[in-house]
């Protein structure tokens, strides 16, 4: 290229603009970081001496229990991070990046600091509540590493409330174009057009799978009065009643994969606070009966 | 005021029966005449009456003010610019539209302004000290002098057809709702009429047959909404669409039809005409009155008292270029005291003048200071002392110590400078600050930011103690657009600046005078082809303006090599290999190009081998990028595809144009809408994005919000100039603006909205532990009516981003989100082979 236009600088402030996503940010940093935590942990698990056997109160159990404490506090603290628009040059992206690989070095640091002894108490309670973060975290990056492709390629450049309008707008001109039929037609439009497409349900939500279709059944009837119906409103009718299911089924699995992105935090966020609670409880508890 | 159209309160000089449909014809006579009862007519009128100069205010409709009349219920007018001010016998607060016209018509009546309403004037003739002025209806007034003051809104476009004219014609729609059983038919498929046509079958009990004639076989200039609307009623039934169909002939109960297969007739009861208007322009030149030029953004010729090229009509208020409610009435004040022999007054506008020249320190008056800039700077030679006046209102005058930076090279900025007394030093090594070239006084610098609307090329610093006038961008282009003059002055200075700028150093103006003698500024549309691959050719284009695409044939499909911004030059590998182009280049946006006569250049080189060495070396990485597209071309051409396509789409969506833009890689975006979110709670509760909306290809996408432009459409016309490039190149509102609306309608992207500030919410802890208001992000239209504090009321105003100016860390959208999905990039940066390379 004969010449080079000025490289951007910001005055005064830095901006990055690097385009990575937040699992490989810079060339999996708090991968490495988490590796090396998890690895010089299992390490001093293994050399470290402990009479009669490895515990949660030995000076090592001591350790692992505060960095593991420490790490649970602050990993909870994203959701503080994400909501305070606070200025500076913090960015969600690194923070989300360390939570997951930290999350998952907990693994390792919380289960050297039970020593491999559980049972029915509250220590384990707090230990069970932690893996079920993390499980629910784990299911979290992997829908969020496969799902967002097929949210951009379902939805065609239409936003939420452009398809919300579109069914209604069909809905509309469906209304109209039913007025002269018969009434068993009619009827069966109405039931669609009344239904709710949408209705609630966590199954229905994820499995996109919404029983009752009254539009199908309506669909079915207008078919039955042969391939090319004589009467050109029943035809108009079917297309229109095609083009609500389509735009019907758009939707549903626009919702689906929403609420597959979504639903794992209805399980992450409560167990942190039962967690956090969990986790006082047996810190309280260890150095009240200590 | 709302004035019967039988009982005007009448002058005392007049002569017959005032009413515009009265069977006599009659006239009157006035000392002056004033066009237009908007700001500026209004406190030209009530400045005669206090002055008791006989005159009369000539207003179409049958109230005061139309313009601002037919804003919406209870808009919030806004009294910019604050620092000027108001000098009328009309006082003049920002406020409710309600409010400012109540207390006009109140002083009006009080003040004894004799108004003439339903009184449409549709020609002028005769000369100073006798014009007559010809009233629709047949009535003519004589008056000694003329003030027109009509603004730029103009008539409705008249039905030309037979029978035009007839009752059932009507050119407004008031309350659809009126009519009922009738057919009617909708002139005209811009958006009023769309609006108007949607209005009347919006009721099916109405039982209304609409009808639309479209000219035209779509709708390419209406809001796509108003299109998709229309289209559902048709399809509904409850609207009849005409495509390329016009009006034959208008006759009671029927309209005959122009189609595109003959004639035809339709029963019609009603004419809603809605076929836009034409602007006032060919009634003010068959006044005899001239424009500036023959542009569409041009203004009449006006001398310092206001008066036109046609002695005795004075022209003020919009039309002569004044939009502001403020600066309309101070020339309603001023112009009538001019008329009437004033010749010591002092515009509004001098206290701030005096405020700009007082900070020199040198003793001068504003007059003095004046003179010395139009004697001393060459493009301001030929200006007139009240566009000189006008034109340092929108500048700042600056003194600079010997050795001061004036500004740093990649700045941004496009300001222009003039140097008024003093000279300066441009350094054109960037490595060495040592070596300079010097700008004598009386020229200017700083043009090439101004026209490519890129970053500052060179850092200038004072060479001796100089005095230099910033001109705004807005002001410098309009100099340019009035000033043929100066137009050409900028012009050959750019050219000459940009040929020596191409090799960094080492020309002199006498090295380059027959380059430059030999340019020639061409205009390439977007998309249009400048370079074809396999052409001969061997002439060099420097671009000034806008951006290329260079592209190569590779096995039959064309690749995107690269992507080339305003300053850059293409056609040199032509002309020194001698060959045939080996590319093609084709504009990405509305460009101008520099065209240099090949066997100039050529010749040039021969006498400059270091020239000819650094051309070559330049040229070097254009050819490592074609052997790299070539030698992969069998084996990723998959990627090459794509990438070239992801390019195209790009540019398509106005990344050519752009210097920092929100994209989003939706494999990434997991929708949680946080950057819209953080957004938001960084500015005062209104997110300036919509990450939703917009277009998307191979899953990159380019979601509503603002490109910051090189050329910003928003810029275009902004009656209070609120619209600025900031510190980081990025396009702000300030907090003058007055909501006006006009930037929304004129940014392609959609990107800027109209909104009020929302009440303060509780803070987040209280959110997160008590469920105190509505959250992060921008709070819902329920909860802001709900918690708006009473009494408080808050004009509209326009938003769009600001790129987070003034926060540290950077845009909010970009550091909120939480998988790296949002980034900023400026197209060079993006559009570039290295992308290629990291991916293939």
């Amino acid at each position: 290229m004969a010449t080079a236009s000025p490289k951007r600088t910001q005055l005064g402030r830095k901006v990055n603009t690097d385009h990575e996503g937040f699992l490989r940010l810079a060339g999996f940093r708090w991968l490495k970081i988490a590796l090396t935590i998890s690895i010089a942990t299992s390490i001093g698990y293994i050399v470290a001496d402990f009479q009669p056997r490895p515990n949660g109160g030995s000076w090592y159990g001591y350790t692992l229990g505060t960095i593991g404490a420490g790490l649970i506090v602050w990993l909870a603290l994203l959701g503080v991070r994400k909501r305070a628009m606070t200025s500076g040059g913090w960015s969600l992206k690194s923070w989300t990046s360390a939570h997951v690989y930290l999350g998952l070095a907990l693994i390792v640091i919380a289960t050297l600091h039970t020593g491999f002894q559980l049972g029915w108490n509250v220590h384990t309670l707090a230990y069970m509540l932690m893996l079920v973060v993390i499980g629910s975290g784990v299911f979290g990056i992997v829908v969020y590493s496969s799902l967002p492709s097929a949210l951009s390629a379902n939805r065609e450049e239409m936003t939420e409330t452009q398809m919300v309008e579109g069914i209604a707008a069909v809905d509309r001109q469906l209304n109209d174009a039913a007025q002269p039929l018969s009434l068993t037609y009619s009827d069966l439009i109405l039931t669609a057009l009344n239904e709710d497409p949408f209705r609630q349900g966590l199954w229905r939500r994820l499995s996109g799978k919404y029983s009752g279709g009254a539009t199908e059944l309506a669909i079915a009837a207008c078919d039955s009065a042969g391939p090319v119906p004589a009467d050109p409103a029943i035809a108009r009718v079917e297309a229109l009643l095609r083009r609500r299911k389509a735009q019907l089924d758009r939707m549903r699995r626009h919702l689906r994969l929403k609420a597959l992105l979504e639903v794992w935090l209805y399980v992450h966020v409560p167990t942190t606070i039962a967690l956090l609670a969990a986790l006082i409880a047996h810190i309280f508890s260890v150095f009240y009966y200590w | 005021m709302i004035y019967p159209t039988d009982c005007a309160n009448s002058p005392d000089n007049a002569i017959g029966v005032l009413g515009p449909t009265g069977e006599i014809a009659v006239s009157e006579r006035v000392r002056i005449a004033i066009v237009g009862s908007g700001p500026a007519g209004l406190s030209a009128a009530a400045r005669a009456a206090a002055l008791g100069i006989s005159h009369v205010l000539l207003e179409k409709s049958d109230h005061l003010s139309d313009t601002i009349y037919k804003y919406q219920k209870g808009k919030h007018v806004m009294a910019t610019p604050a620092m000027l001010v108001l000098r009328s016998d009309l006082s003049f607060d920002a406020g409710k539209r309600e409010g400012i016209l109540g207390t006009w018509d109140q002083q009006v009546s009080e003040r004894k302004v004799n108004v003439r309403p339903h009184s449409d004037v549709t020609a002028i003739t005769g000369e100073k000290g006798n014009f007559s002025l010809a009233l629709k209806g047949g009535d003519t007034i004589e008056a000694e002098a003329v003030v027109l003051a009509i603004g730029t809104q103009g008539n409705p476009n008249l039905m030309r057809c037979p029978g035009g004219d007839l009752p059932h014609v009507q050119y407004q729609l008031n309350d659809p709702s009126e009519y009922v059983d009738e057919h009617i038919t909708v002139v005209g498929a811009g958006d009023a009429g769309i609006e108007n046509a949607l209005g009347l079958a919006a009721d099916p009990a109405q039982r209304n047959v609409v009808t639309i004639l479209n000219r035209g076989a779509d709708f390419a200039r209406t809001k796509e909404a108003n299109v998709k609307l229309l289209t559902e009623a048709a399809a509904a039934g409850r609207i009849t669409i005409r495509n390329e169909t016009s009006p034959a002939e208008v006759r009671a109960g029927e309209l005959v039809l122009d189609t595109r297969d003959g004639q035809e007739t339709i029963p019609c009861d009603r004419i809603i005409a809605r076929m836009g208007s034409a602007a006032p322009r060919s009634f003010v030149e068959a006044c005899g009155i001239a424009f500036t030029s023959p542009d569409r953004e041009a203004f009449p010729v006006l001398s310092p008292i206001f008066e036109s090229t046609k002695p005795g009509i004075h022209v003020i208020g919009a039309l002569a270029g004044y939009p502001l409610i403020k600066h309309c009435l101070n020339q309603g004040y001023d112009v009538i005291e001019f008329i009437n022999g004033n010749a010591a007054l002092k515009p509004a506008d001098e206290p701030i003048l005096v405020g700009k020249f007082a900070k020199l320190g040198a003793k001068r008056t504003v007059d003095e200071w004046l003179a010395l800039l139009s004697s001393n700077v060459s493009i301001f030679n030929e200006l007139s002392a009240l566009q000189l006046r006008e034109l340092m209102l929108d500048s700042e005058v600056r003194s600079y110590a010997r050795g001061e930076v004036i500004f740093e090279r990649n700045a941004p900025g496009s300001s222009l400078f003039a140097i008024a007394e003093g000279s300066v030093a441009v350094e054109v090594n960037k490595d060495n600050p040592s070596q300079t070239v010097p700008i004598e006084q009386g020229s200017i610098f700083g043009e090439v930011g101004l026209i490519s609307g890129r970053r500052r090329g060179a850092t200038i610093r004072a060479a001796e103690a100089t005095v230099a006038i910033e001109l705004s961008r807005n002001a410098a282009l309009k100099l340019i657009a009035t000033a043929p003059a100066a137009a050409r002055a900028v012009a050959r200075i750019s050219i000459e600046r940009q040929v020596l700028q191409m090799f960094g150093s080492g020309l002199t103006k006498g090295d380059v005078s027959e380059l430059v003698a030999g340019a020639e500024v061409r205009t390439a549309s977007a998309g249009e082809v400048v370079l074809a691959e396999g052409d001969e050719g061997n002439d060099i284009y420097i671009i000034r303006r806008g951006s290329m695409i260079v592209e190569k044939l590779v096995g039959g499909r064309p690749v995107f090599l690269s992507y080339l911004p305003a300053g850059s030059y293409v056609g040199e590998m032509a002309m020194i290999d001698g060959g045939r182009r080996t590319a093609t280049v084709k504009a990405a946006i509305r460009s101008e190009l520099i065209r240099l006569p090949g066997d100039v250049f050529a010749q040039l080189l021969a006498r400059k081998p270091e020239l000819l060495r650094k051309a070559q070396s330049d040229m070097a990485a254009r050819r490592d990028i074609n052997a790299f597209v070539e030698g992969r071309k069998d084996n990723f051409s998959g990627v090459v595809d794509m990438y070239s396509q992801t390019a195209q789409f790009l540019i398509d969506n106005g990344i050519g144009e752009a210097t920092d833009v929100l994209l989003i890689d939706e494999t990434l975006c997991v929708g949680c809408d946080n950057c819209e979110k953080a957004c938001a709670d960084s500015h005062d509760g209104l997110s300036r994005l919509n990450r939703e909306a917009g277009r998307t290809y191979a899953h990159l996408h380019v979601p509503t919000s603002c490109r910051h432009c090189e050329h910003p459409h928003c810029m275009a016309d902004c009656p209070p100039n609120a619209i600025k490039r900031g510190p980081d190149g990025e396009v702000v509102i300030d907090d003058t603006c007055i909501g006006c609306g006009n930037c929304q309608r004129n940014c392609p992207y959609g990107v800027i909205r109209m909104d009020s500030v929302p009440p303060a919410k509780p803070s987040l802890l209280s959110w997160l532990l008590f469920g105190a208001g509505p959250g992060p992000g921008e709070p819902s239209k329920n909860w802001r009516k709900k918690h708006v504090a009473a009494g408080a009321e808050q004009p509209k105003k326009a938003i769009k981003c600001d790129m987070c100016s003034g926060i540290e860390g950077g845009p909010a959208c970009v550091r909120a989100c939480p998988t790296g999905a949002a980034i900023r990039v400026s197209p060079e940066g993006f559009l570039s082979v290295a992308r290629l390379e990291a991916e293939g």
